[in-house]
């Protein structure tokens, strides 16, 4: 059983106006085939949370650990954290001009696998995962989200999820942008991956809606760098009816700063 | 119609208006057509680099090619065998040189003055065909250099014209189109890391013809090559390509030239240049004149450019002048854009590490321009080309 552990990290950025505290303390464990809802207000500081994990240079670790298996992951490298299975789905993923999906997607693949995938059943794998994510077949010669739409560039992010099969995964607001056609072919997606990997999933998000399609175990509510509550389903419920504003009192200047 | 635009990874005073205009006074031939030609360097006044066709080449480099006397005698070559291809050496008063264009600048009428005898390639008979002209032990001396590549009505073939070795080398390539000829012609360089390289290359196609002209420049230490399409009867139709690879302290530049003298003539011009490494220097200028006969003409011209390090600038200058309303199409376009942390982020991010990442995105970025040169063989060698270039940084 794997484990993903976040204990009181701190994190700073550097901006223009001097280096800022975006992070003040979080604290989280997740386990193998769980999924956590993070929700916040916007500039709470969840896609921080998201990036710093993956190993964004931007982000600087001041205090605190992530652990992967005990694993300490803030001394790997960011290919060497995919490597060792963490996977991080971008809320806004770049296009990368003259590769196309395919060259991608296969790179990827072995460069995680440590060798090349077998080409049958690869070729097919990537076939059916596209045509769950109802991703039409020349989508794979186009460039890699080059002149995609931002329903395109998410199922591309949980296409990538359903390939390269990590035990960790946060979504970093995959909801965002989608109609609700859109997020319910990505929510399935992550889903199946779920189902068919058993990974556990970092879900965050600033909108209840999609957790009536991916079922969180348990929710944090993030607020000013910090989880500020949590529960099991039933605080997305009351979140939903009452929103973040009972939260806001304690420090706004500094949630409004941070993104 | 006049377009301009400059792109650089590190822009200069001279960019932003901050320093005087070169030209003083003097005021510049607007059409490219009417720039001044003369096969004689003597009719050229001394290079001093301010020159619109030498402002962005380090004319220093190599002021023996532009001023000083050249050795003309032939050029050491080796040549492959294609039934259809002879390759011959013909002499300066052979009735077709000079039939493809003239020198429009002191280094290409330099290596005119001083040629003794012309290079033919004569391609004949409508099988495909391949052949491989290697120039190579040139050494270190300025010399010049003329060829003729000829190709017969309805004829098809696909020429190399490859450098490699040590040069100074100053040239000018004639490539002479037949009526309903299709011809590839390939420009090679692969100097030593000292060469210089500057060549002129003139096209005139004939009726109906095709020619698919790839300048494909790796290494050298300044390489110029300089290809001027003339669409010169009905039908004729070009495509240009180039693909560049400058490394620190390389200049590799290109300044292209097409110009549609008659109706229904079509261009396709696309050069793309990948820079890496302190002082990697590309420059493309590219200019389409569509003259007043060239009704129906069809024109795209395209610059990209990638930057993979500090350090590097490229200069991509498209120019059109349209003198003529009635025509299908004419646009261009230049980028220049980096490989930015932002991206190898992401590729990181699934696993992929920092150099395999960049070797992806360059070798994404060039193979388009590979796979439309038409020879398996030479694209194979290309691509393993292009991949020595990425373990250089």
């Amino acid at each position: 059983m794997s484990v993903l552990e976040i204990k009181n990290l701190h994190v700073n950025v550097e901006t223009d106006q001097g280096t800022r505290e975006i992070l003040r303390g979080v604290d989280l464990v997740i386990n193998e085939g769980e999924i956590h809802a993070i929700m916040g207000p916007n500039g709470s500081g969840k896609s921080t949370l998201a990036y710093t994990i993956a190993g964004h240079p931007k982000y600087h670790v001041v205090e605190g650990e992530i652990l992967l298996d005990g694993e300490n992951v803030l001394e790997m490298s960011v290919d060497a954290r995919a490597r060792a299975g963490l996977f991080l789905a971008m809320q806004y993923p770049v296009e990368i001009p003259g590769v196309t999906v395919t060259n991608f997607l296969r790179t990827a693949k072995t460069a995680i696998d440590g060798e090349a995938p077998s080409v049958r059943t690869w070729v097919k794998d990537v076939r059916e995962s596209m045509a769950n994510l109802r991703m039409d077949s020349n989508f794979a010669e186009r460039n890699v989200n080059e002149g995609f739409s931002g329903g395109e560039k998410k199922r591309n992010e949980i296409l990538q999820l359903e390939l390269l099969k990590p035990r960790f995964a946060v979504l970093d607001e995959t909801d965002s942008g989608l109609d609700v056609d859109a997020l319910k072919i990505v929510s399935e997606g992550v889903n199946r991956a779920k189902a068919n990997t058993g990974l556990g999933i970092l879900l965050i998000t600033h909108y209840t809606r999609i957790l009536r399609y991916i079922k969180p175990d348990f929710v944090h509510v993030f607020v000013a760098g910090r989880i500020a509550e949590q529960g099991g389903p039933e605080l997305a419920d009351r979140l939903e009816d009452e929103g973040y504003d009972r939260y806001q009192v304690a420090e706004p200047a500094a949630a409004a700063a941070a993104e | 119609m006049t377009a301009q635009m400059t792109s650089t990874a590190m822009p200069t005073a001279e960019q932003h208006g901050l320093v005087a205009h070169s030209d003083g006074a003097f005021v510049p031939v607007q059409t490219r057509s009417e720039r001044f030609r003369s096969v004689n360097v003597e009719d050229f006044a001394p290079v001093n680099g301010r020159e619109h066709e030498w402002k962005l080449s380090p004319v220093a480099a190599f002021a023996d090619l532009t001023g000083g006397e050249l050795d003309g005698a032939r050029l050491p070559i080796e040549t492959t065998d294609a039934p259809g291809v002879q390759v011959s050496w013909i002499a300066r008063d052979d009735a077709r040189i000079g039939t493809a264009g003239t020198p429009e600048e002191r280094a290409s009428a330099n290596a005119w003055t001083a040629f003794d005898e012309a290079l033919l390639i004569s391609v004949t008979g409508e099988d495909e065909k391949v052949v491989a002209v290697t120039r190579s032990g040139l050494g270190t001396a300025p010399r010049a250099g003329h060829t003729v590549i000829e190709i017969a009505p309805n004829s098809r073939g696909l020429v190399v014209l490859r450098g490699i070795g040590d040069a100074r080398l100053s040239e000018n390539v004639e490539i002479l189109v037949g009526d309903g000829a299709s011809l590839t012609v390939v420009s090679l360089q692969e100097w030593n890391d000292d060469a210089v390289h500057l060549s002129s290359q003139f096209a005139r196609l004939g009726r109906d013809s095709f020619l698919k002209h790839i300048v494909v420049s790796l290494g050298g230490k300044v390489v110029r090559v300089n290809p001027s399409t003339h669409l010169a009867e009905q039908g004729a139709d070009i495509e240009a390509l180039g693909l560049y690879f400058a490394d620190a302290g390389q200049h590799l530049e290109q300044q292209v030239y097409v110009h549609h003298d008659a109706p229904h003539t079509k261009s396709r011009v696309t050069y793309k240049g990948a820079l890496q490494g302190a002082g990697a220097r590309t420059v493309w200028i590219g200019d389409v004149l569509i003259g007043n006969a060239a009704t129906g003409t069809d024109s795209y011209e395209q610059n990209r450019n990638l930057v993979l390090t500090d350090g590097t600038r490229a200069d991509s200058v498209p120019n059109l002048e349209i003198e003529t309303g009635d025509i299908e199409g004419a646009g261009h376009a230049s980028a220049t854009g980096r490989f930015d942390d932002e991206q190898l982020f992401y590729l990181m991010a699934r696993g992929i590490s920092e150099d395999e990442a960049r070797r992806l995105v360059v070798r994404g970025f060039l193979t388009e321009i590979v796979q439309k040169i038409g020879s398996p063989e030479l694209e194979a060698r290309l691509l393993v080309a292009i991949e020595a270039e990425l373990q250089v940084s």
